[in-house]
């Protein structure tokens, strides 16, 4: 009863402590070993994987996610320009533009391209155009709003006095303000990367020859086998993380180095 | 008093006059600018000072179109800024700008920050951007800062850097909106000497200020602003020394003397 505030605190993280200790002996222990393994995170049927699982389905989620990136960047700069326009209708486009791709799943904007597209207008794009306009129509919805915060956080002061050194408006916003915006939005950027990798998986829904697998479809095709367990798709999610998780440390990188060079002394 | 001065190695070499006649600049329903004229030499030195709220930043900002007037006519030389036809851009390469905040560019050197618009806008090369650069830099003695980051520099040498960005446009006239309001006191002094410097050189300069000592030592003409309106205009000794209107003896007194309490006026 007598205890300080801070002995308190100590014996409550002590007892937290604990506890996640006991629950982690516990699943240890619990756990049905020999089954999980051979399920699971059974090495033979690992080995089947490669080399294909690399050169095949990782390297067609990277293709993908990056193709989706530079097609929602490019729209994205546009649609928060857009947003931020004197203009009038240019607004509301972008607003109607962000509220509708934001708020559909993405696996609708798949199907409409995919199938209700081709029906419309008697096109049909190739997968890679598909997979790009998919991704980069639902991505190019979040990047804008980032993107809007990211240019109204740099001061109004920068813009003023690049204007009043002569520049041209859009000389101003690409040499001073989105430079400035481009900075402030990374850690959210990195985000879209991320959510784009993983929404790249979509792409199954268009119909893909066995050379544009993806590491969601790759994984699903090899569970289908006879006996192969679950061991297929925990080694895509591990792929996954090969992608997300560098992306994620690469981004703290620059952020520090941002915060380096612009710190006092 | 100061057109006269030439200093080696000046820049000024064509300073432009600015006329302001009948402006009008409303927000809404707050009329913040109520029919202001000012006739401004070339080479000559005018402080705008007034309370806060006046209408003198908003005067400064309209003169390079910050601000858009809706009624009235500047002109700067024989150029009619306030003209809708008129290249905005191309009248504010011709005026340099300094403001309360510096505004220098964080993501840049200060050596970036002189060139980037000598080569954006004026399209010099590199290497000519640089020695306009590194001359103004040394005008204001921050020649051995060209390399460092902004934000390593303290508010009074960020403000150097700011009015040496200005000058490496090659200005005809300079504009500066409370140039060291957010400047730690001592270093304001720097920053005053640099723009004292620049009078004595004859540039044309229009200088909204709280720094009365200034506007007396430098402003060839002060003006003091009330309301929207010119309260009253004259000499800088006159205006500052020996005020006629009682709305600037009231303003002067209480920034002269601010620990003195005295009746509300009006």
């Amino acid at each position: 009863m007598a205890m300080t505030a801070r002995e308190r605190a100590k014996v409550s993280r002590g007892v937290q402590y604990g506890l996640l200790v006991v629950i982690v002996i516990a699943l240890v222990f619990i756990a049905d070993w020999n089954t999980l393994i051979s399920r699971a995170l059974n090495p033979s049927v690992m080995a089947q994987q490669f080399p294909e699982i690399i050169t095949v389905a990782l390297k067609n989620t990277l293709i993908y996610t990056a193709l989706g990136f530079v097609a929602g960047m490019s729209g994205g700069i546009l649609l928060a320009l857009m947003r931020l326009s004197s203009v009038a209708p240019y607004r509301w486009i972008a607003t109607l533009y962000i509220e509708l791709f934001r708020g559909v799943p993405a696996l609708l904007v798949f199907l409409a391209l995919g199938f209700g597209v081709p029906l419309a207008f008697q096109v049909r794009f190739n997968n890679l155009v598909t997979v790009m306009l998919a991704l980069g129509l639902v991505s190019a919805a979040y990047i804008a709003e980032s993107l809007r915060a990211g240019l109204q956080a740099v001061p109004k002061g920068q813009y003023e006095a690049a204007r009043s050194l002569g520049m041209s408006h859009s000389r101003a916003m690409i040499t001073i303000v989105i430079p400035q915006a481009l900075r402030i939005v990374l850690p959210p950027l990195t985000n879209e990367v991320i959510l784009l990798a993983k929404d790249s998986s979509l792409v199954y829904l268009l119909g893909m020859t066995v050379s544009q697998y993806e590491l969601t479809k790759f994984g699903r095709e090899a569970i289908s086998g006879s006996g192969a367990g679950l061991t297929p798709l925990v080694l895509a999610g591990v792929c996954y993380l090969v992608i997300t998780v560098p992306l994620g440390l690469l981004a703290r990188y620059f952020e520090q180095r941002a915060d380096a060079r612009s710190a006092r002394h | 008093m100061n057109n006269t001065a030439s200093v080696p190695g000046a820049t000024a070499s064509h300073p432009a006059s600015v006329s302001i006649d009948g402006l009008h600049k409303s927000y809404g329903s707050l009329d913040v600018l109520k029919g202001i004229s000012l006739e401004v030499g070339p080479g000559e030195v005018v402080c705008l000072i007034g309370p806060s709220g006046s209408g003198k930043s908003t005067l400064l900002r309209c003169v390079n179109l910050l601000e858009t007037p809706q009624q009235g006519v500047i002109r700067i030389g024989d150029v009619e800024v306030t003209d809708p036809e008129v290249d905005i851009d191309a009248v504010r390469r011709r005026v340099g700008m300094v403001f309360q905040q510096f505004n220098l560019f964080p993501n840049m050197s200060v050596l970036g920050n002189l060139t980037v618009a000598q080569r954006k806008v004026l399209g010099r090369s590199e290497a000519e951007a640089r020695k306009t650069a590194m001359l103004n830099l040394e005008r204001v003695g921050l020649a051995e800062k060209a390399e460092n980051a902004p934000a390593q520099l303290s508010g009074g040498q960020q403000q150097r850097v700011a009015i040496a960005r200005a000058l490496s446009m090659d200005p005809e006239l300079m504009l500066f909106d409370e140039p060291t309001s957010a400047l730690d006191p001592e270093t304001v002094g720097d920053v005053l000497a640099i723009m004292r410097d620049l009078a004595k050189e004859g540039m044309t300069m229009l200088v909204v200020t709280h720094e009365m000592a200034f506007a007396r030592d430098v402003a060839d003409r002060v003006v003091f602003m009330d309301g929207g309106v010119v309260v009253e205009e004259g000499p800088a000794r006159e205006v500052v020394g020996a005020p006629q209107h009682k709305r600037t003896q009231a303003f002067l007194s209480r920034v002269l003397n601010p620990t003195q309490v005295d009746a509300p006026e009006d």
